[in-house]
């Protein structure tokens, strides 16, 4: 079977997919909880992004205005997704919005996104790292395997290290064992 | 007379059947209750109060081994400052096994002499004295060395106050921002002092084998590296620092090698570097995950975690001097689904590891000869054991009202001790090995 052939397929499934609705997952992180969460991380990116050390330069800058990520009502603006305890599956839900994160990095050569692995805080450190890797090269897999260029794409994991939610229970775990894309270049 | 004879020797029996019993703690359940032993507080001839209390630091370092039941001050009759003032018969009404007495006698220049003797009370004799010389900032390191005497002159095996603990703080700076922090303390998790700090995370500290340097993983320039720094000099190198994973630094007994995990072809793998040569040797080769290496002993094998069974699990895999692997790792635990982070005993007995019971994570060991599991801790977010340099007690991570903490476990359960360490979430704590 040719490449080509095999993108085609996965663009057929990936178009059909778009066309349907789909039911709430179960055990999935409601829009609620989403919301709140993505503004707690918005308020710890820029405090981590004021760190002295800080991580992710502006320097691949350029003048490509990406209105299609900034769009609320995209799929892009699904930046998060959640794993199950020692799990790196991506419910099918997740792989279609991955899939059209895939064609809008195959559109734009210039962004590059950082996929951050993260794991909730329990068992050991370094296995969480892992863990958290594992994940990140997951959502990598989907985006290379629909065809974006590996040089868009980096992984990260930190593991238990920087958790979103700070309780200790399962709503709070739920929402700590995940991968955030992290665009740059737009 | 004869009766009276016959009493005290078998009051003698007691005592060295006693002290026997204390030898042979380590490897037997059947042992009652801790040794019951007085610490009397030092005389002290200044008008002040004493720069420290001697006696506090000495009864807590033994209360806190499990070994030993320190009598309450409160409860002495007596407080003799040396051998020939001490009434035996006082201390026996007490149901004491042992006295430790002593002085701290100010000297000229500032120093300080320490005088201690510690006593056998039933055979009313004294097992140990010594005069020590210290200076103020060094009064609890000098304590912790009377602890040791005392601990080895009494149970045979080598005391481990005198030591230091490594371990990671996590607190807010000003600016609302995360510092973590890479600190080392005494044993008793007192006289810390911070050796690296950084915005960003910090983990996995690891000891080299001449208690100088520290090892760890730092995200400092926003990937994980891996550094070895001196502690006195705050010299650091950076060893690891490849895309992907750079982590699980575990120093080789001879100091010379270093096992770590990297995930540069793929997925994670232990890799062994040679600390001189910088030549990394890649020691598995699986589509799994495999990290958190860690070292016998003999430094001919090492024992790692590993998902390649469907579960975290740890695996042995034997070791030439080049770092080449001898045949195929072997699968160590089989007991629940998640068994990850060994600490592997001085003597190599046992692996002391993190243990998912019921989806409560607490420590486990496991003794290799013989295959016995024993969960040593109850609560549910136990993490990161280490053995302390004589293999008697193992201090781990684990939470309070949601504040990570530092605690330990005497490796047969019975003792269990926190730590109590400042402001904040205190957690992977590293026990050096002896000076």
């Amino acid at each position: 079977m040719g490449k080509g052939f095999k993108y085609l397929l996965i663009a057929i499934f990936v178009v059909s997919l778009a066309g349907c609705k789909f039911s709430p997952v179960k055990n999935r992180v409601s829009d609620k909880d989403a919301a709140a969460l993505a503004a707690k991380q918005q308020k710890q990116k820029e405090a981590e992004n004021s760190a002295q050390d800080q991580r992710y330069g502006a320097e691949m800058g350029g003048s490509f205005v990406g209105r299609e990520l900034e769009d609320p009502n995209s799929p892009l603006a699904k930046r998060v997704f959640y794993f199950g305890l020692d799990s790196s599956t991506l419910s099918p839900e997740d792989r279609n919005v991955i899939a059209a994160h895939a064609r809008y990095l195959s559109a734009h050569p210039k962004v590059t996104v950082v996929l951050e692995g993260h794991t909730d805080e329990r068992g050991s450190r370094e296995y969480n790292i892992a863990l958290g890797e594992r994940r990140a090269r997951a959502v990598e897999q989907l985006l290379l395997v629909q065809g974006v260029p590996s040089s868009q794409v980096q992984i990260i994991s930190f593991g238990e290290e920087r958790p979103v939610a700070l309780g200790h229970n399962e709503a709070a775990w739920r929402l700590n064992r995940r991968v955030e894309f992290l665009y740059s270049g737009y | 007379m004869k009766k009276q004879l016959s009493f005290i020797f078998g009051l003698l029996m007691l005592a060295i059947s006693q002290a026997q019993a204390v030898l042979t703690i380590e490897i037997t359940q059947g042992v009652q209750g801790a040794t019951p032993i007085a610490i009397v507080p030092f005389a002290w001839a200044g008008n002040n109060a004493p720069p420290e209390y001697m006696n506090k630091i000495i009864a807590a370092d033994l209360q806190r081994s499990g070994f030993f039941n320190p009598l309450p001050e409160e409860d002495m009759i007596a407080t003799p400052s040396e051998a020939g003032k001490v009434n035996f018969a006082d201390w026996r009404a007490l149901k004491v096994d042992y006295v430790v007495v002593g002085k701290m006698i100010p000297q000229m220049d500032g120093s300080f002499q320490i005088q201690f003797q510690l006593l056998d009370v039933y055979k009313g004799k004294q097992l140990a004295g010594y005069s020590i010389r210290s200076r103020k900032p060094n009064l609890r390191i000098t304590a912790h060395q009377i602890s040791d005497i005392i601990y080895k002159t009494i149970t045979g095996v080598r005391g481990a106050f005198d030591t230091h603990i490594a371990y990671i703080t996590v607190t807010k700076n000003r600016k609302g921002q995360k510092l973590y922090r890479l600190a080392i303390a005494d044993s008793d998790g007192f006289d810390e002092q911070i050796i690296y700090e950084s915005t960003q995370p910090l983990l996995s500290p690891a000891w080299s084998p001449d208690g100088k340097r520290l090892a760890y993983v730092s995200f400092f320039g926003g990937r994980p590296k891996i550094y070895i720094q001196n502690i006195l000099t705050r010299k650091t190198e950076e060893i690891s620092g490849f895309k992907g994973i750079n982590g699980a630094p575990a120093w080789s007994p001879d100091g010379r090698r270093m096992a770590l995990t990297l995930s540069k072809d793929g997925n994670p793998e232990i890799y062994v570097v040679d600390l001189k040569t910088k030549k990394f040797t890649r020691i598995t080769h699986q589509y799994a995950i495999d990290t958190e290496a860690t070292w016998m002993p003999d430094g001919k094998a090492l024992i790692f975690t590993s998902d390649r069974g469907g579960s975290p699990q740890l695996y042995r895999v034997e070791l030439n001097r080049q770092s080449k692997t001898i045949g195929r790792p072997r699968r160590l635990t089989f007991d629940g689904n998640y068994n990850a982070r060994a600490s592997v005993s001085p003597d190599g007995r046992r692996v002391a590891m993190v243990h998912r019971e019921q989806g409560k994570f607490q420590i486990a060991v496991l003794e290799l000869k013989t295959g016995r599991f024993q969960i040593l801790t109850k609560s549910r977010l136990d993490e990161s054991p280490s053995f302390s340099p004589n293999g008697t007690m193992i201090i781990y991570a684990t939470e309070d009202k949601y504040h990570g903490i530092l605690a330990e476990v005497s490796v047969d359960g019975r003792a269990h001790q926190r730590l109590s360490l400042q402001n904040g979430d205190v957690r992977e704590p590293a026990w050096s090995p002896f000076k």
